[in-house]
């Protein structure tokens, strides 16, 4: 193997101080951002505690978000989210962020210029691997490894092998980088890339949003992938420099290795559905079209799918429709920034005006916590990440994966639908 | 260390909405997570009296999806000795290694039934299938994941090197 690297392989280097690490190198590395949720914090400040911690080993480094089960659905979840608010008051921890001021956390990091190009970020959560949008090195780990963070400030690091993934061409009309990767994840399968990752290159990736990076960087994980990474270019230092961080381009070395490439050209690409119950049951929407997959509930939002570019695609095709009567389309933004820009914009009138319900932002819905929890036998599309076995509520229900443009579409038609075959409400 | 136990067997894709399902986490107690371990696969599961000291034998991608700690955690709790499987998701993996839940990765699992007789070798590498008769070998640990593991999990390792 060259000296030349991933741009993992870049990141991870510099952060251990050497000039090269290879594929298969442990690693124990300071991070430099540690973020935990309502969910995962908890077990992570008990963990810390348990083994003797009393003070954090830098409040700087430690992000808290509630974002899953709050604004608090029930006693016990209450009782979670004021443990890591104590925990936060206790130790100094400023980037805390309360109902009222936060977001899905993983829309408020990078939003708030949190996280950036060449950190290396670990969260208690799976999802985190969406910073790598940003050119970041960002990989989801568990409580203990928080509560190993909050004692010494380190997490260790196995240095991951890399799949290349090659994108060329421009996204058709209503196609997006959800399709992208729902594609992408159908064709490596969910353990496809496990415990490596995603390097996203090519001239295709020049066209697509910081938006649509951060939702196909976001779901790497669904193919297993430690982090899905993508060059620091025009667009990541155009968005840096909004958030007054200033970033040096970057990309990995011109012959690096990878385990695999893989090439995808997005002129060829159509929406895709991904059927239950794995994200990697992508098909195209001519597809599911045919299948007539009349749904109960639609929900917009998410880590994946709940940024300004999401709402404003999802606003546009609902506007001037109404949602269909046996159907509950639920919006949420992705943040309070979010939010009053889509308020600014005209977008919540849209939706209110097509009968959606608009929610402050939260998890909720996508992994079954609330706001939108499915009974027995119900079916859903949703712009969020995943479709398994209850996902979103009861065992017997069901949840298909799509884009932002897909679940307003389908939300107005009452079965999953492409926005071309969206007729005004009176022809129905 | 020598782990005994009746198998108890999964499928492809086992994923931590099914291991412990999102509505129970509004708890990180480990015992009423143990409580519903499984829940979303096989209900009732965590319940049952004769689940303690299990073996799960899994195959590809066993605690795919979300990083939840309480995932291993519950099934620990609830007795489980041990998973064998094609291979581990790879947050579930190190979860599995920092508290200290025996995992083994095995390149073929499907010799192994529900109710079978297993008994597991990690230091020799060994799994034999007493009901089947059939013995089968995995490579350690990478070294640094033993050191680990010989520490008494992630946390006493970390605070050794502080």
């Amino acid at each position: 193997m060259g000296n030349d690297a991933t741009l993992s392989e870049k990141i991870l280097a510099a952060k251990a101080g050497r000039d090269r690490v290879m594929p298969g190198d442990y690693l124990l590395l300071k991070v430099d951002v540690a973020l935990a949720n309502d969910i995962t914090a908890p077990m992570a400040i008990k963990e810390f505690k348990k083994a003797g911690g009393t003070r954090v080993f830098d409040p700087q480094q430690i992000v808290l978000v509630p974002d899953h089960f709050v604004p608090n659905k029930d006693i016990k979840s209450a009782e979670q989210a004021k443990m890591m608010r104590e925990f936060a008051e206790e130790q100094g921890i400023t980037k805390y962020f309360e109902v009222g001021r936060m977001g899905i956390e993983h829309v408020i990091l990078p939003e708030k210029g949190l996280v950036k190009s060449g950190d290396l970020v670990v969260g208690a959560d799976s999802h985190t691997c969406t910073y790598g949008a940003l050119g970041a090195f960002a990989a989801g780990m568990g409580s203990s490894d928080l509560a190993g963070v909050y004692l010494t400030g380190k997490a260790w690091f196995r240095v991951p092998e890399s799949i290349k993934i090659d994108i060329l061409g421009k996204f058709k009309p209503y196609v997006s980088g959800k399709d992208l990767i729902l594609k992408l994840i159908s064709l490596l399968g969910v353990n496809g890339a496990n415990y490596m990752a995603l390097e996203f290159s090519g001239p295709g990736i020049a066209g697509i949003s910081m938006d649509g990076r951060l939702t196909m960087a976001n779901m790497a994980v669904e193919a297993g992938a430690k982090a899905g990474i993508f060059p620091v270019d025009e667009q990541t230092a155009a968005y840096e420099a909004e958030r007054h961080i200033r970033v040096e381009k970057t990309g990995p070395d011109p012959n690096a290795t990878y385990c695999k490439t893989l090439s995808i050209d997005l002129d060829e690409l159509n929406p895709q559905v991904a059927y239950p119950f794995l994200p990697s049951n992508g098909r195209d929407i001519q597809e599911a079209e045919k299948d007539n997959i009349r749904i109960r509930q639609a929900v917009i939002g998410s880590c994946t799918n709940g940024r300004m570019e999401d709402l404003r695609e999802a606003a546009c095709i609902l506007k001037g429709n109404k949602v269909h009567p046996r159907v509950r389309c639920i919006v949420i933004p992705g943040s309070q920034h979010i939010f009053r820009q889509a308020l600014k914009e005209g977008l919540i009138e849209t939706f209110i005006d097509a009968e959606c319900a608009v929610s402050t932002p939260t998890c909720g819905p996508c992994l079954g916590g609330h706001m939108g929890v499915l009974a027995r036998g119900e079916r859903a599309v949703s712009t969020t990440n995943r479709n398994f076995v209850g996902r979103m509520g009861h065992m017997e229900s069901e949840v298909y994966l799509s884009s932002p443009a897909i679940a307003a579409a389908s939300a107005i038609c009452g079965t999953i639908c492409h926005p071309d075959s969206i007729r005004t409400q009176g022809e129905k | 260390m020598s782990i005994r136990g009746k198998v108890f067997r999964f499928q492809d894709n086992v994923n931590t909405d099914e291991i412990i399902p999102a509505r129970y986490l509004n708890t990180s107690e480990a015992s009423e997570l143990a409580a519903f371990v499984m829940e979303d696969i096989r209900p009732g599961f965590g319940k049952r009296e004769d689940i303690k000291d299990g073996i799960f034998v899994a195959g590809e991608n066993f605690g795919c999806g979300s990083s939840r700690e309480h995932a291993p955690l519950a099934i620990k709790t609830a007795g489980i000795s041990c998973i064998i499987a094609r291979s581990f998701a790879r947050i579930f993996l190190r979860n599995a290694i920092n508290i200290g839940l025996p995992i083994v990765e095995l390149k073929d699992t499907s010799g192994f039934d529900e109710k079978d007789r297993v008994e597991i070798c990690l230091e020799a590498g060994t799994v034999f299938n007493h009901t089947k008769n059939r013995g089968l070998r995995f490579p350690p640990y990478p070294e640094f994941l033993q050191e680990i593991i010989d520490a008494g999990g992630w946390l006493k390792y970390a605070q050794k090197g502080k």
